[in-house]
């Protein structure tokens, strides 16, 4: 790579040519204020002008996150005309920005907060036009503000890169410019599928969560018996919302703050991953051996489910029928174990927490109910659940570690906790349907061809003289791929398993938000490095546990043998399963 | 989409494939359609966005930033009063003001007889014959606003002798 000198702040250094000056100026040392930009290359449109600097060569102040170096290049960053420029930006973003700040679900991680403190911002310093506000929150799941937006384009850039489906766009012109769906719709009726890729990128509050915390408030109050279930990924990221490193695995911590909360019990979501696991093997080798439609492909993302419902309608037996595994759990709680407790399932309010927020509408589906009552009442995001916990008065760092419960259902085995990560969930199948084509435990239940965050992952595994084919996508943008080929008939898979979001739900939508500037103590390349530093807390949760195949989990055999009989059982397809619906992707 | 007639969806399909070749094809494609039909409604912004790849959202983004393209169908005659600097400093809001008050509409919108569709453009780069209108690509320099109740009599007069 070739390289430059340049001087910044009147010292010399040398750096790649081509990079930009906000770039450059990190790898020497500096941080220059930013806002708009995000991890390098993802979106830099310079729009915002909050990272002003003094560059020779250039005509007036220059953006420095789009702005490259160049040989003999001087940059100045604390001249007072750069940094009353990068005041007046913030201040000229202020002017048309919706400054509840206190009330604002944000406050604490907003950059525009961030910003408009280190550049020393005043208030109410230009009065101007204010663009129309939207609110939309017509979505179980994601609230838009167009009051905090600052027309970064960091959603539109994530929406396109992740999915390849661009449902944010920009619109109309000047003071009039929003970021929206077409026609300014709500999510409720553009193809949406409710991942939240674009709030965890999302430097204001314009788009947030649906929070849910009331209705769990109400439940307690109403004395219903609440219980609460987590997701495998939330444990590995949980701790960050308290300033823990990323990748710490607090799956102790959570689950005492979760009893100080005040729920009844307090379940591992991975028990019913381990269900899951039983019904969508079953499923697999049935389909395998009858004929039925192959590749299968996994159900356990309701963002990948809402794709496919918009998108690919003509695949939708291709689905497992099995509900996603909290859906499972909530329907299981609510039969079962209101069964064998004496409770009556009327008086139960299932809390989940999960990494996501495409949970949040997927509870909503009416076909996700057992008699009548829906699976699952609230779903929380891990952000939430430690908003949950600060408000509470407890110190989450400081906090003994403590058990799941596990009466008569909640133990869970490692096949389920990799649940959390892309090809988790195809790991875990391989390693129930493995013993169940040969009778004979693997002697070696990691299958690394699986791991990984490749964006599309294949591999062949020899189960008893079966070939079985199995893929593995995250993100739409690579699932695409996979789905035109069995569109096309080219597909020869027989397994494959697909997670809305890239990384799968460790970087889910509902996870703590990954922001530099409010990680000081995180290496410089933590962009890069959060989702491997997060999946490997899942893999050591794994290695560490004595059961890591699905069929051994001691209560959901008990569960089969009391219960539900076999997998893929009559009873077994009332509570479990589900089925699918193509949609219209703009419905009036 | 199934709202589009099918011979609309054939010239619209006809449309994106005459710049299949093209590395940014979305400003030719759209403004064929203006020109062909007046207007570029979403059910075809979506055959659009199937055709070419780009995002619905983009492509309303696009259609809603350029003023020459427009998402309901156009009156017969299209008034156009520049707004740019140098038409709005010799008084082009005021000619606004006035095709505005004796057609009764409001900029962007059209006459309820389907006539007229007055918009308010950005600089079209005739600076020189400021405050300048342009009607169905007619262009009156240095307009005044005592002259606009005559044109659009004009137009009106010129619609009544066709209709006789």
């Amino acid at each position: 790579m070739a390289k430059v000198n340049i001087k910044i702040e009147g010292i010399p250094f040398e750096v790649e040519a081509g990079m930009t000056i906000l770039e450059a100026a990190k790898r020497c040392g500096f941080e220059i204020p930013s806002l708009c930009t995000f991890q390098g290359n993802e979106c830099s449109m310079g729009s915002c002008r909050v990272c002003l600097v003094e560059a020779t060569g250039a005509r007036g102040l220059v953006a420095s996150c789009v702005y490259p170096v160049a040989e003999g290049m001087e940059i100045t960053i604390s001249s007072p005309k750069a940094t009353a420029a990068r005041r007046s930006s913030v201040e000229l973003l202020l002017s048309n920005h919706n400054k509840n700040c206190q009330q604002c679900d944000k406050n604490g991680k907003c950059e525009l907060l961030h910003v408009a403190k280190i550049t020393g911002a005043r208030d109410d310093m230009y009065q101007g036009e204010q663009t129309p506000v939207t609110v939309d929150q017509l979505t179980p799941s994601i609230v838009r503000d167009t009051s905090k937006c600052v027309l970064c384009g960091r959603c539109v850039a994530r929406c396109k890169n992740a999915h390849g489906m661009g449902i944010l766009g920009f619109e109309k012109r000047g003071f009039n410019t929003i970021v929206a769906p077409a026609e300014n719709r709500s999510f409720a009726n553009s193809p949406c599928i409710l991942c939240g890729q674009c709030v965890s990128v999302c430097p204001t509050g314009a788009l947030m969560e649906v929070s849910e915390i009331s209705k769990v408030d109400e439940a307690m109050k109403a004395g219903k018996y609440v219980v609460v279930q987590t997701a495998p990924a939330v444990r590995a990221a949980l701790g960050e919302e308290f300033d823990m490193p990323i990748g710490s695995l607090v799956t102790g911590k959570m689950v005492a703050a979760l009893k100080r909360l005040g729920f009844k019990k307090v379940f591992d979501t991975n028990f019913a991953a381990d269900l899951t696991i039983m019904e969508e093997a079953t499923e697999l080798l049935g389909r395998i051996a009858n004929g039925g439609k192959l590749p299968m492909i996994t159900s356990c993302s309701p963002g990948w489910v809402n794709y496919a419902e918009y998108n690919y309608g003509d695949l939708l037996p291709h689905l497992s029928s099995c509900k996603s595994p909290h859906e499972m759990f909530g329907a299981i709680l609510k039969s079962y174990y209101c069964e064998k407790n004496g409770i009556d399932p009327k008086d139960m309010f299932v809390v989940s927490i999960m990494p996501c927020t495409a949970k949040k509408s997927e509870k909503a589906r009416p076909e996700l109910s057992v008699n009548g009552l829906p699976d699952v009442d609230a779903v929380l995001t891990t952000r939430e659940l430690a908003k949950l916990i600060k408000r509470s008065g407890i110190n989450f760092v400081k906090l003994p570690d403590a058990e799941f419960d596990n009466d008569i259902v909640g133990d869970y085995t490692g096949a389920g906790v990799i649940f959390g990560t892309t090809g988790g969930v195809m790991e875990a199948a391989l390693r129930t349907a493995a013993f169940k084509l040969t009778g004979n435990e693997l002697d070696k239940v990691d299958m690394t061809a699986v791991r990984g965050f490749d964006g599309i992952k294949e591999a062949s595994y020899d189960l008893g003289g079966t070939t079985v084919k199995v893929a593995v996508a995250h993100g739409m943008k690579n699932a695409k791929v996979l789905l035109d080929d069995i569109r096309a008939g080219k597909s020869e898979y027989h397994f494959i398993e697909i997670m809305g979001c890239p990384g799968g739900c460790i970087a889910g939508g509902g996870q703590p938000y990954v922001r530099p500037c409010f990680l000081p103590n995180e290496d410089a390349d933590i962009m890069d490095t959060f989702k491997a530093k997060r999946a490997a807390a899942l893999y050591q949760e794994d290695a560490s546990k004595a059961l890591r195949v699905s069929h051994k989990n001691p209560q959901v055999i008990a569960l089969y043998d009391e219960y539900l009989g076999e997998p893929n059982s009559h009873k077994a397809h009332e509570l479990l399963h589900t089925h699918y619906t193509a949609k219209e992707k703009f419905s009036k | 989409m199934a709202h589009l007639q099918e011979a609309a969806a054939k010239k619209i399909i006809e449309i994106c494939d005459r710049y299949a070749n093209d590395k940014t094809p979305l400003m030719m494609i759209l403004s064929d359609i203006q020109k062909e039909y007046g207007y570029i409604p979403l059910e075809v912004q979506e055959l659009v966005s199937e055709k070419t790849g780009i995002s619905v959202a983009e492509i309303y983004g696009v259609v809603t930033f350029y003023s020459f393209f427009s998402l309901t169908p156009k009156g017969k005659y299209v008034i156009g009063v520049c707004l740019g600097t140098a038409c709005y400093v010799k008084g082009a809001q005021q000619i606004v003001d006035k095709f505005s008050e004796i057609i009764g509409i409001k900029a962007g919108e059209t006459s309820a007889d389907g006539l007229f569709t007055l918009d308010a453009l950005r600089c079209i780069g005739a600076c020189g014959i400021a405050p300048a209108v342009t009607i169905n690509g007619k262009v009156y320099p240095k307009l005044t606003v005592d002259a606009v109740p005559k044109i659009v009599a004009e137009y009106r007069a010129m619609e009544a002798t066709n209709n006789d």
